[in-house]
């Protein structure tokens, strides 16, 4: 919440560009601003999640930024490689990682690709060979990694893409969005494929997600996503690193994941990486067998977070850095008696509608609070089969809407007809 | 009775399988096979090789060489290789490429490898055409060559020049053998062989990006019988793409 206060004060909103820069961000706070004036000027009430993970664990608390994080929990997680290209609000991925060279220790390779196009082929080549490989980007740069997505999904190969989203259309604004939704878990490149999407909602969980993304890719065996976005990719917040663990190695590889191209020894048959199959009836086939990974993946990895959500009437559904904002609408409009609650999806894809349906003959409106004009509300209508009235509200091009803007929103919930 | 004894003298290289070839009658992409399987196996590279096919006729390269294959995306091999190699030091990891691939759509990957002098090979295939999509034009194509789509030859004003892509790349420092051959004659096929062989070792020994362009006829796109293709080959594009090494930085270190 603290950071949506900092983005929407006209005093520093200027300074905003600036931070997108690490090192213009110490400039600024050797120059007199302190992380704590600036970001934590407000109360802050971290989510449940958040809390939970801070007090179950004795490890060392950072602060970090969420790129930052995002670049360390990589090298914890024993990633094998990174390749990126600078874009902002994300350089900070590549540039953590540089300063850290984790070539040095852990042997990961990271990598300044010529474009996005290439960076993400060089995750398509790593993730073929076994390897834990990595890129990031954001709005624009993601657009163009799209053929290389839907190459590693029709190809069956894991991999990480992180997208701190910017504003679009075109090539927007460098402030923060969530309009990349549809591009996400709608397909985004050709084929019918889908993207595994996961939404952090803090610092802590932009490390977290490194690690759940990784697991979720290789166990199906399918492109993972976290999709964020500038608020969470730029705040500091506290966190926990997960643990250090070895890169495997090639013997480990080959046990783990049969199917890496990693040279064919006499006792196997060649391992080929494509996704062309010429003969129409395979390529069914080959459809078919996604389609059924994608039912077990929508059975069985759903995640969302519920916040005061016991005994409301009303709900908010937001995602990501909306879903900060909210938690703080919650709190104000419970203060005032509304009873209100809020519900995160954590996996945009596969999106928890079996939760979100439970809601029905519960709540009696849906508020979704989104940064674009209308994406997952049409999910949330999905999810509850229109049987809950469930309207949007969202800014644009860039702009966070105020707690209080929102709060207004929320009261009339009330009152109008839908 | 006299007792015969047979001595071979000639046999299908080991990594070459049993799989039908789609290419067409006279394409030089089967010798190039050819040579690459033998390659791998006598400098006993078998069983750590990753090799990356294009887009383009030889996006079914794969199906004929009995080692670890990665299909890439239309010019994405490079960038593919980089990581492959990257991540796999001690793996030998190669490229094959047609012209469209590695001179039109895939330019910029192909520049930044050769650029960072990732320590792969690129062969590359240069029949000035699109044999896969059925003959449209390629970067490569020659002044007033007749493709699908530059039907009345290709045009200055319209298609701009053919590009000479392989001596841009030798103007690059990272990249440590650069050569044109052909492999239309048998003396041709052996020079082929010895400089895939070169290639290779360069690669293992890590001094950088060997580049192999194959100078080639396409019999179907070119519209000429293989015979004709040859000779048309010969009197056409190989006084623009002269065979020979155009660099090499690896003897003398």
């Amino acid at each position: 919440m603290n950071v949506c206060v900092f983005f929407q004060n006209s005093a520093i909103n200027n300074l905003c560009a600036a931070f997108f820069h690490k090192k213009a961000f110490f400039k600024a706070i050797l120059q007199g601003f302190s992380i704590s004036t600036l970001l934590f000027s407000e109360k802050v009430v971290p989510l449940p999640s958040v809390t939970r993970n801070v007090l179950s664990m004795t490890e060392e608390i950072k602060l970090l930024k969420g790129n930052e994080a995002i670049a360390l929990a990589a090298i914890r997680y024993g990633a094998d490689g990174y390749f990126g290209y600078p874009i902002t609000p994300q350089s900070e991925i590549m540039e953590t990682l540089m300063e850290e060279m984790p070539w040095t220790t852990t042997g990961m390779v990271v990598l300044q690709a010529e474009s996005e196009v290439a960076a993400i082929n060089m995750v398509y080549g790593g993730a073929a060979c076994g390897k834990r490989v990595m890129t990031s980007s954001s709005s624009p740069g993601i657009s163009l990694k799209q053929e290389g997505i839907s190459f590693m999904a029709g190809g069956e190969l894991p991999g990480l893409i992180v997208n701190v989203m910017r504003g679009g259309p075109g090539l927007g604004t460098i402030q923060p969005s969530q309009s990349d939704y549809f591009q996400t878990v709608k397909g985004g490149g050709h084929g019918d494929y889908k993207l595994i999407t996961l939404a952090p909602a803090s610092v802590q969980e932009m490390a977290d997600h490194v690690v759940l993304a990784f697991d979720l890719s290789f166990k199906y065996r399918n492109p993972a996503m976290i999709l964020t976005d500038g608020v969470i990719g730029q705040m500091m917040e506290k966190v926990i690193l997960p643990p250090q663990r070895a890169r495997r190695t090639d013997d480990e590889i080959r046990k783990e994941c049969p199917w890496a191209a990693l040279g064919k020894p006499a006792n196997r048959p060649p391992n080929i990486h494509s996704s062309l199959e010429l003969d129409s009836q395979r390529m069914e086939q080959n459809n078919l067998r996604f389609q059924a990974k994608y039912r077990q993946i929508e059975a069985n990895e759903t995640r969302g977070e519920e916040y005061r959500c016991e005994d409301a009437e009303y709900l908010i559904v937001a995602f990501g850095s909306a879903a900060r904002i909210s938690q703080k609408v919650v709190d104000m409009a419970r203060a005032k008696g509304m009873k209100i609650g809020l519900f995160r999806p954590i996996t945009l894809y596969p999106f928890p509608v079996r939760e979100l349906y439970s809601y029905v003959g519960k709540i009696k409106k849906i508020l979704c609070l989104e940064l674009n004009a209308g994406q997952m509300i049409e999910d949330v209508k999905l999810a509850v089969e229109c049987r809950i009235p469930t309207i949007h509200y969202g800014r644009l091009g860039g702009i966070i809407p105020t707690p209080q803007e929102v709060l207004d929103k929320v009261e009339k919930l009330q009152t109008e007809q839908q | 009775m006299t007792t015969v004894t047979e001595t071979t003298v000639y046999q299908k290289p080991r990594l070459m399988n049993d799989n039908p070839m789609h290419y067409c009658p006279g394409c030089s992409h089967g010798v190039v096979h050819k040579l690459l399987a033998e390659v791998i196996d006598e400098m006993g590279l078998a069983e750590k090789t990753i090799g990356i096919a294009p887009v383009g006729c030889a996006v079914f390269a794969y199906n004929y060489l009995d080692i670890d294959w990665i299909e890439a995306a239309h010019g994405r091999a490079p960038a593919v290789a980089t990581a492959a190699k990257r991540l796999n030091p001690d793996k030998m990891v190669f490229t094959y490429q047609g012209d469209g691939d590695l001179a039109a759509i895939g330019t910029a990957e192909t520049i930044h490898a050769c650029n960072r002098g990732e320590n792969i090979v690129i062969v590359f295939i240069n029949n000035a055409i699109y044999g896969m999509t059925g003959g449209q034009m390629a970067p490569t194509t020659l002044l007033d060559m007749k493709t699908s789509t530059c039907p009345y030859g290709r045009n200055i004003a319209l298609n701009g020049y053919p590009l000479k892509i392989t001596e841009l790349l030798a103007h690059l420092k990272g990249t440590c053998l650069v050569a044109r051959e052909t492999v239309h004659t048998a003396a041709a096929i052996k020079r082929s062989k010895k400089l895939l062989q070169r290639a290779f070792a360069n690669a293992m020994a890590g001094k950088g990006t060997s580049i192999i362009e194959i100078v080639s006829t396409c019999a179907s796109g070119w519209k000429m019988t293989p015979d004709e293709a040859n000779q048309w080959m010969v009197a056409n594009m190989l006084p623009f793409y002269p065979t020979g090494i155009i660099k090499d930085e690896t003897t003398n270190s």
